[in-house]
C-alpha cells in the first residue's frame, strides 16, 4: 500500500484500530445471532413443552379437514324470466402441475384415454402460464359417462390427476347478450390481488371463476355468494370419512333484468348482417329495455379460458365483434343533434318558433361555404320545418348565433360528453366539444384555439362530435321524459334466492333539466312531424300508434368543401352510419331508442325501419317481418 | 510415483475446501434428505433429485472456494450492474410463472435475476466500502444504502418478498459491520419506534388485517392464517421427543401446506420434537460461528465484509423460516437452508460458503 510508505507508524495503528471495531462489532452481531437463537428455542419450548398437551390434542382431532364448498352463482334473467346466465354441473378432468413431472408425456397418455384435442391442449397450456403450480387445472371439460369410467379404471397410472365435478356457468342465449350480461372467467393473478385488497379471498377460495365483463363483473359482488365451510373427518390416507359439521354456502343472488329477449331478439333480426348499435330504454325510470352491439361473439367461449385461435378471430376480425359498440363506440350524431340544439336556441332566446329563416342550401362562413344536404335548400324554414326536414342551413346560423360555449354547455345537460352511470363496465365518455375541451385535448397552442368557423359545423352533429348510442338513448329518453332525467340500468332487481328478497335498483331521477315545458313540447311536436310528414314518415307509414324520432347521418369521411358525397363512390367502410333517434307513444311515451347501423348511409333508410320494428313488437306485440329498405329517402 | 499422485490430486480437491465448515453442511443436507423423505410421503424421485441439487450445489460450492477473492472483487460492479439490468428487464419483459414476475426469458433459458443479487448485492457493497476505506464518510453510506434499496424495491415489486427481505438484512449486516455510526442506527431506531403509529394509522384495513392475524391466526383460518395454524399444530404436538420419523400427523394427513419447501421445518419439528429442534439449532450455530471466525480472521475489508454477510444473511434465512413456522413472523417466502426442498437456493448458499472457504484458505496468499 503506498501510505504504507507516507506515514507507515500511523497508518498500522489506524489499520489495527479497525480492525478491533470490526471485530467488535462482528461480536455484536454474534450476541445478536445467540439471542435470536435463544428466542427460537424459547419459542419452540413454550410450543412443545408448556402448551404440548393443548396442540396434541389439536394434532390428534386434526383428523378434521377444512374444506371450502362454492356456492351457486347467481342466475341471470330477463323480464319474463328467459335464462340469460345459468349453471350446470359436470364432470372436469384436472390436472394438478406441481404435483406431475412430465406434463406434456402426461397429456399424451391420457389421450389414449379421453379426447384431448389440440384446442384443449392450447388451452392447458395458455391457463397454465397464468397460474400457481399447485392450482387444479381442467384439460378437458364436460367428460362423457364412458370417459369417466375409462379413466377411473386407469387412474392408477395418473398421480395429480382426478375427475372433479364442478359447476360451469352457460350462457344459453349465446352473442345475443353477449354485450350486456358479459362473462366470466378464470381468476387471474391481478383479480387475485384486487380481492385480497377488499379483504374478499377467504370467500374465493374454492372459487376459480370470476366476472369478467357486462354485468357479471358489475354484480359479481350481489352474483358470486359466501363460500361454505365444511368440516371432514379424515381417514390415516387423508380420505373424507365423514361429514362433521357444515355451514353451508350462500348462493348468490339473481339478477332480474327490464331487458326484454324478445325485444333484444327482434333488434338482432333486424340488423340482419349490419354493424352498429341499439340502445332501448323507458324513459319513465331509465330501465334499459333492449341493449345490442352488432356483431357480438358466444360468451361461452371464455368460460374455460378461450382458446388462442378464436381469440385471435375474435381480435383480428375487421367487424370488431369484441367492441362494445353500444357504450364504447363513438359516433358523430349527425342531424339527430338539431333537436338538442333547437332545444337550445328556445332556452337561450336565440330563436322562436315561429321566427323563419331562409334557406338557399348553403351557409356562407368567413368565406367558406357550408353545403345544405338537399341542393337549392328548403326556402322559408322555421323551427318545426328546420327539424322535420332536417334543414342544416338553419343550424348552420345557429350554432353561429349561439357560439360553442352556450352549445356545449346546454348539451352537457343532456348527458352528452359523460359517461351515462350505467351498469355495465367500460364506458366511453364521447366528445362533447367546447374551448376548454380542445385546450385538453391538444398540445400545440395554434390546435388549442378555437375556431369560430368549427362551430358551424357542430350545430348539425359533425365536426368533432362524438357520443356514444347509449348516450344518445338517454337524451332522447329525457327529451321525451319532459326533460327529467334518469341513469340508465339494466338491472331491474337484485333477489335473495332464499328469502325472496329484492333489492330493486332505485329509479331514481338524476335531475330536472331546466328547460321550460313549452320549450320542450315545441320541440317534441316538430319530432312527431318528422314521422308523419318528414324525414322518418316513410318508416311510420300505417303505425297504429303516434311515434316522435329524428333521423341522422353521421360521416365518416371529411367531404371536401363544395364536393358532394355520393354513396355508391366510396367503399363500404367508409361510407356513411345511419342514426335515429325515437321515441314512443308520442303523448305518453314508454320507449325510446337510439339506433345507429354502420355504413349504411341514410338514417331514414337504414336506421328508422329498425326503430319500427322494436316499437310495433314492443308496443302492439307485432313480430314484423323486416321492410324492405325505404329507396325513395334521398337524405335525412 | 503413485502415492505422489494421489496426495497431490487429493491437495487440489482439498486444499481451499473448509473440512468444519464442509462438516456442518453435510450433516445440515443429511438431515434435509431425511426430512424430506418423509414429507414427500417416501418419494424417491423428490429425494433423489435433491441429492442431485446438492451435489451441484457442492461442486458449485468447490469451485468458489478455489476463486481467489481478489477475482470476486473484479467482478463485483459488472455482476452487480448485469443483476440491476436483469431485474429491470424481469419487471418489464419478465415473464409470470404462479403469478409472480420473476423469470426473465433469455433466449436460451429462464433465469431468475432476483436470485444472482443475493450475491451480487453483498459483493457490490463490500467493493464499494473496500474503494473508499481510506476515507469513509457519511456520504459512502447513503450511495451504499441506494446501491441496496433499489434492488430490493425491484425484487419486492415482483413479488419476492421472501428474497427482498434476505437482501435487505444482508446489506443492512454489510452497512453495519462497515462502521455506520452508532448515532445514526440510534436515530434510525428511534425514527422507526416514533413512526409506528402513525404507519398504522395509515395501513390499509386489509394490511392491519394481515398483520393482526399474525397475532391470532384464527382470524383468517381459510386465507393466510391457514399455514400458520397448521404448522404451530405440528411444532406443538411434536412435544419432547418429537412423533418420530415418518409418523407425523399432521405432515401425513396432508395439512401441512408446502410442506417440503418453506414449511418443511414444521415437519422436522413435529417429527422430531424439541431435542431435533435444539439439535438443528446447534447445527446452524456451528455453521454461523465458523463463519464469525472466518470473518473475524479474514484480511482485506473486503473479504471481512463480504464475509459477514454472508454468514449473516444464512443465518436471516434461518431464523426467519423457523420463526414463520413456529408463528412469531409472519408468512414470507423463504426456504430453510440447506433442508428445503429446491435447487436455487441451495446453490446459492453453497455459492456463499464456497466464498466463505476462500477467504479463509487463500489469506496466506494474499499480500496486505
Amino acid at each position: 500500500m503506498p501510505e504504507l510508505t507516507i506515514n507507515p507508524g500511523i497508518e498500522f495503528r489506524n489499520t489495527q484500530l479497525e480492525l478491533h471495531h470490526f471485530r467488535l462489532r462482528l461480536a455484536i452481531m454474534g450476541g445478536f445471532v445467540l439471542v435470536m437463537f435463544v428466542l427460537l428455542f424459547a419459542r419452540f419450548a413454550y410450543l412443545q413443552l408448556v402448551m404440548h398437551e393443548h396442540y396434541n390434542t389439536l394434532a390428534e382431532a386434526n383428523r378434521i379437514s377444512i374444506v371450502p364448498i362454492v356456492p351457486n352463482r347467481g342466475v341471470i334473467v330477463d323480464r319474463a324470466g328467459v335464462v340469460l346466465a345459468h349453471n350446470y354441473s359436470a364432470y372436469t378432468l384436472e390436472i394438478t402441475p406441481g404435483k406431475v413431472g412430465d406434463l406434456e408425456g402426461l397429456i399424451d397418455e391420457l389421450a389414449r384415454i379421453v379426447d384431448i384435442t389440440p384446442k384443449d391442449r392450447r388451452r392447458f397450456r395458455k391457463l397454465l402460464e397464468e397460474s400457481r403450480r399447485f392450482e387444479s387445472l381442467p384439460i378437458r371439460t364436460r367428460l362423457s359417462d364412458e370417459e369417466i369410467a375409462r379413466f377411473a379404471a386407469n387412474r392408477y397410472h395418473f398421480a395429480g390427476v382426478d375427475v372433479k365435478a364442478r359447476l360451469f356457468r352457460q350462457y344459453p342465449q349465446g352473442e345475443l347478450f353477449s354485450h350486456v350480461v358479459g362473462h366470466i372467467g378464470r381468476i387471474n393473478q391481478r383479480e387475485i390481488d384486487r380481492l385480497e385488497n377488499d379483504g374478499e379471498l377467504s370467500n374465493y377460495r374454492g372459487t376459480d371463476y370470476i366476472g369478467k365483463t357486462g354485468l357479471e363483473q358489475t354484480y359479481e359482488r350481489f352474483l358470486h355468494g359466501v363460500t361454505g365451510v365444511e368440516q371432514v373427518e379424515v381417514d390415516s390416507g387423508g380420505r373424507p370419512v365423514r361429514t362433521l359439521s357444515r355451514t353451508p354456502p350462500v348462493s348468490g343472488n339473481n339478477l332480474v333484468l327490464k331487458l326484454d329477449a324478445g325485444l333484444q331478439e327482434v333488434v338482432y333480426r333486424a340488423f340482419g348482417d349490419r354493424r352498429g348499435a341499439l340502445v332501448a330504454i323507458e324513459p319513465a325510470t331509465g330501465s334499459v329495455l333492449a341493449f345490442v352491439s352488432k356483431p357480438g361473439f358466444d360468451p361461452n367461449l371464455f368460460v374455460d379460458g378461450i382458446d388462442p385461435q378464436s381469440w385471435n378471430e375474435l381480435n383480428h376480425s375487421p367487424d370488431r365483434p369484441m367492441v362494445n359498440r353500444a357504450l364504447a363506440g363513438t359516433y358523430p350524431p349527425g342531424s339527430t343533434f338539431k333537436p338538442y340544439m333547437a332545444l337550445a336556441a328556445l332556452t337561450y332566446g336565440k330563436r322562436t318558433p315561429h321566427q323563419v329563416i331562409s334557406d338557399p342550401g348553403y351557409f356562407m362562413f368567413g368565406g367558406r361555404m357550408f353545403r345544405d344536404s338537399r341542393v337549392g335548400g328548403h326556402g322559408s324554414v322555421d323551427l318545426y320545418k328546420s327539424i322535420v326536414v332536417s334543414s342544416d342551413t338553419y343550424y348552420y346560423m345557429l350554432a353561429n348565433d349561439l357560439g360553442i360555449d352556450a352549445i356545449s354547455r346546454f348539451m352537457a345537460r343532456f348527458g352528452f360528453g359523460s359517461r351515462s352511470g350505467i351498469d355495465i363496465p367500460g364506458e366511453s365518455e364521447g366528445v362533447l366539444p367546447s374551448q376548454e375541451w380542445k385546450k385538453r385535448r391538444f398540445r400545440k397552442p395554434e390546435q388549442q384555439k378555437w375556431y369560430a368557423g368549427e362551430t358551424i359545423s357542430i350545430g348539425i352533429g359533425q365536426g368533432y362530435n362524438a357520443y356514444t348510442p347509449l348516450q344518445l338513448a338517454t337524451a332522447i329518453a329525457t327529451l321525451a321524459n319532459d326533460g327529467v332525467m334518469f341513469r340508465p340500468h339494466i338491472v331491474d332487481f337484485v333477489e335473495d334466492i332464499r328469502t325472496r328478497e329484492r333489492t330493486f335498483i332505485e329509479p331514481k331521477p338524476l335531475r330536472k333539466l331546466e328547460v321550460k315545458p313549452e320549450h320542450i313540447r315545441v320541440v317534441q311536436e316538430a319530432l312527431v312531424g318528422v314521422n308523419k310528414e318528414g324525414t322518418g314518415r316513410r318508416a311510420f307509414a300505417g303505425a297504429q300508434y303516434v311515434s316522435a324520432g329524428k333521423t341522422g347521418t353521421a360521416q365518416v369521411i371529411g367531404i371536401k368543401q363544395g364536393e358532394k358525397y355520393v354513396e355508391s363512390r366510396v367503399q363500404e367502410r367508409l361510407r356513411d352510419h345511419a342514426l335515429f333517434i325515437a321515441y314512443a307513444p308520442a303523448d305518453k311515451p314508454k320507449i325510446a331508442l337510439a339506433v345507429i347501423v354502420e355504413n349504411s348511409g341514410f338514417g331514414a333508410r337504414a336506421a328508422a325501419p329498425i326503430a319500427r320494428q322494436v316499437f310495433d313488437y314492443y308496443l302492439l306485440g307485432k313480430d314484423v317481418k323486416p321492410v324492405k329498405d325505404d329507396d325513395d329517402a334521398t337524405h335525412d | 510415483m503413485m502415492p505422489r499422485t494421489i496426495r497431490r490430486i487429493s491437495h487440489l480437491l482439498t486444499a481451499h475446501v473448509d473440512g468444519l465448515l464442509l462438516g456442518a453442511v453435510l450433516l445440515l443436507m443429511a438431515t434435509g434428505l431425511t426430512v424430506l423423505f418423509s414429507a414427500s410421503n417416501a418419494s424417491l424421485p423428490r429425494v433423489s433429485s435433491q441429492l442431485i441439487n446438492m451435489l451441484v450445489a457442492l461442486a458449485v460450492m468447490w469451485v468458489f472456494a478455489n476463486v481467489p477473492p481478489h477475482y470476486l472483487m473484479r467482478l463485483s460492479l459488472p455482476v452487480y450492474v448485469v443483476g440491476l439490468v436483469l431485474l429491470v428487464g424481469v419487471a418489464m419483459f419478465g415473464e409470470i410463472v404462479n403469478g409472480a414476475r420473476r423469470w426473465l426469458n433469455v433466449g436460451v433459458t429462464r433465469i431468475q435475476p432476483s436470485e444472482l443479487m443475493k450475491i451480487a448485492v453483498p459483493l457490490m457493497l463490500a467493493w464499494y466500502f473496500n474503494r473508499y476505506e481510506a476515507t469513509l464518510k457519511l456520504r459512502n453510506f447513503l450511495v451504499a444504502a441506494v446501491l441496496l434499496v433499489v434492488p430490493v424495491a425491484l425484487i419486492a415489486r415482483q413479488p419476492d418478498l421472501g428474497t427482498a427481505v434476505l437482501i435487505f438484512a444482508s446489506g443492512c449486516y454489510l452497512l453495519f459491520l462497515a462502521g455506520l455510526s452508532w448515532r445514526l442506527i440510534a436515530g434510525i431506531g428511534a425514527t422507526g419506534m416514533v413512526s409506528l403509529p402513525f404507519l398504522w394509522s395509515v395501513l390499509h384495513d386489509y394490511q392491519r388485517q394481515r398483520i393482526l392475524t399474525l397475532f391470532d391466526p384464527t382470524q383468517d383460518p381459510l386465507g393466510t392464517g391457514y399455514h400458520t395454524i397448521q404448522s404451530t399444530i405440528a411444532v406443538g404436538s411434536g412435544g419432547l421427543i418429537g412423533k418420530g420419523w415418518m409418523k407425523g400427523t399432521q405432515t401425513h394427513l396432508d395439512f401441512i401446506p408446502e410442506r417440503t419447501t418453506d414449511f418443511i421445518f414444521a415437519v422436522y419439528s413435529e417429527e422430531f420434537g424439541l431435542f431435533g429442534n435444539v439439535a438443528l439449532l446447534l447445527l446452524f450455530l456451528l455453521v454461523i460461528a465458523r463463519g464469525i471466525v472466518i470473518t473475524a480472521n479474514a484480511p482485506t475489508l473486503f473479504t471481512r465484509l463480504l464475509a459477514g454477510a454472508i454468514t449473516l444473511t444464512f443465518f436471516t434465512y434461518a431464523f426467519v423460516n423457523m420463526g414463520m413456522v413456529s408463528g412469531i413472523l409472519p408468512v414470507v417466502g423463504v426456504p430453510l437452508p440447506l433442508i428445503s426442498y429446491g435447487g436455487t437456493s441451495l446453490v446459492t448458499i453453497c455459492l456463499g460458503f464456497g466464498i466463505l472457504m476462500s477467504i479463509q484458505t487463500h489469506k496466506k496468499l494474499v499480500q496486505t
